[in-house]
């Protein structure tokens, strides 16, 4: 079953284009990862979904269509999405990160048992509730991030290079949370890495995406197995 | 001493509405990046149109209510019909339009009710009572409780409810708010309700001292801008704070500092701002993200 459907997706900013004619589909709790290297058009096809930016082409999903939402709309059906640089509110203590990611749910207690649940699956922020985001450690701040975007019960979570600024180390604990909740929430994920190595391990299907086009596709292992694309695009 | 604190507390009650304003100064400035010069005429109108309400009959406190009802639905309008099409313009432009709100509010009023004085009720009763020895009026304390009261209320808004929280966010950064579907221009809109309200206070706060006229309120939104700068921009409680030290240090000076006097009062906020600024740019309570402009 597919979820997200893109089909000739063109965007760009003014009159330079960044996309041409990307097509590409995520089926129900698959947990793509979108490869290239900088300006590859990564974020350009990510903020294209969120509707952050004006695209052109087709982007059903689960049988709408996303052309035709606002970004709240787009939130509201479901798609998530964590921005490049954490995207969290620096000068807002944790705690009211998490309840900012729960604007669309209007039921309070709602939020409240799902901050718990957050707060059990991240020790450290629930110890750090009450400080401000800013004054997080990198890693923290992508695991309150992620608890952010995760606040607003999404289906599809949409997420910009997790890794980029972080250990290694935190960088596989992020992706490990990212299979798991693929495996038992039942979440469907797009994350957009330049590190190839690390979340081909994680993902089950991978793009690589090179100047603006989608250049090759394939299971996470073959495309890790394939030295071709290692070498041309993602720089090994 | 008694006289020094009589000065004091006739200072804290003037500085009180001017606190107000500089309150509705900086929530508009911390939401649209702009500083309102219309704020104060604004206000003006609502006032006036309180003052109207008044002449057909209807009790005080009454016409009060639908007053600040109305400005707030006047702040709403104006929003989206002078800045709402600008939020992707450059602030200089939005600076013109408010200088622009602030001539046609005044040009309105004049328009509507003509431009001579109208004594405008008190909301508080008249005389006073004394706290050991020193006479309080009843308007001075009534005016600093309200705003007290005003404070307390857009303090918890925004500490407390998830409506406040998501205004604040608003305020911070547009595009992240947008992506955890905060309804950016709801918010702003909000913001600008709120702020005209709170003008509109301190309008209905001054008009009993100074009669009612199309210019009342232009003084005073000088006396708002000189606190919002002391108090720090991007700081609602510098915003009070920077009223009633405007007000209490302005009512000091026209005291005990001989040459000043009455007429040349308007000498000591000029100074004060001159003084904070050279100390701390940013204001007393203000945070150096605002040193950028």
């Amino acid at each position: 079953m597919t979820l997200l459907d893109i089909r000739n997706l063109s965007a760009g900013y003014g009159k330079v284009r960044a996309l041409f004619d990307c097509t590409l589909g995520i089926g129900e709790n698959e947990f793509v990862v979108l490869l290239g290297a900088n300006g590859a058009g990564k974020t350009t096809l990510l903020r294209a979904l969120s509707g952050t930016i004006r695209s052109s082409g087709e982007i059903a999903y689960g049988g709408s269509d996303l052309q035709k939402m606002a970004p709240e709309r787009r939130l509201q059906c479901g798609i998530a999405q964590i921005p490049q640089g954490r995207g969290t509110f620096t000068e807002f203590t944790v705690d009211e990160n998490l309840t900012l990611g729960a604007t669309i749910v209007s039921d309070s207690r709602r939020v409240r048992r799902d901050k718990e649940r957050w707060y059990d699956r991240f020790p450290r922020l629930r110890e750090r509730r009450s400080q401000l985001a800013g004054n997080l450690s990198g890693g923290e701040q992508q695991m309150l991030a992620v608890a952010r975007a995760l606040m607003s019960r999404p289906k599809l979570l949409l997420c910009d290079e997790p890794s980029l600024g972080l250990a290694p180390v935190i960088t596989r604990e992020i992706f490990a949370i990212f299979k798991e909740l693929r495996d038992t929430d039942g979440m469907t994920l797009l994350v957009v890495e330049q590190n190839a190595d690390l979340s081909l391990k994680f993902a089950d299907r991978a793009y690589v995406i090179e100047a603006g086009h989608i250049v090759s596709e394939g299971s996470a292992s073959a495309i890790l197995a394939d030295e071709h694309i290692q070498k041309s695009y993602l720089g090994d | 001493m008694t006289l020094f604190v009589q000065i004091i507390v006739s200072g804290l009650a003037t500085g009180a509405i001017y606190s107000a304003l500089a309150l509705a100064l900086v929530l508009i400035f911390r939401a649209t990046n702009v500083v309102n010069f219309g704020q104060g005429e604004m206000a003006t109108f609502s006032a006036y149109f309180t003052w109207q309400l008044c002449l057909w009959g209807l009790p005080l406190w009454l016409s009060i209510a639908i007053g600040l009802a109305c400005s707030f639905l006047l702040g709403v309008l104006t929003f989206r019909l002078f800045i709402r099409p600008l939020l992707a313009a450059p602030v200089e432009a939005t600076v013109v339009v408010t200088l622009g709100m602030f001539v046609l509010f005044q040009a309105m009023v004049t328009w509507l009710w003509g431009a001579e004085q109208k004594p405008f009720p008190s909301l508080f009763p008249e005389g006073s009572f004394s706290l050991g020895d020193v006479r309080i009026l009843a308007s001075s304390a009534g005016t600093l409780l309200m705003l007290i009261v005003l404070a307390a209320v857009i303090g918890c808004l925004f500490a407390f409810t998830r409506l406040g929280l998501s205004m604040r966010a608003a305020a911070f950064d547009r595009v992240r708010s947008v992506l955890v579907g905060v309804n950016v221009e709801r918010m702003l809109m909000l913001g600008w309700g709120f702020a005209a309200v709170i003008g509109t206070v301190a309008a209905v706060l001054v008009a009993p001292r100074l009669f009612l006229s199309p210019t009342m309120m232009t003084p005073i939104l000088f006396y708002g801008l000189a606190a919002a700068t002391v108090g720090g921009w991007d700081s609602p409680l510098g915003a009070v704070a920077g009223g009633l030290l405007v007000g209490v240090s302005e009512s000091l000076g026209a005291n005990y500092v001989g040459f000043l006097g009455a007429d040349m009062r308007i000498a000591v906020p000029i100074v004060l701002t001159l003084f904070v600024l050279l100390v701390k740019p940013v204001g007393l309570f203000g945070s150096q993200k605002v040193t950028k402009l």
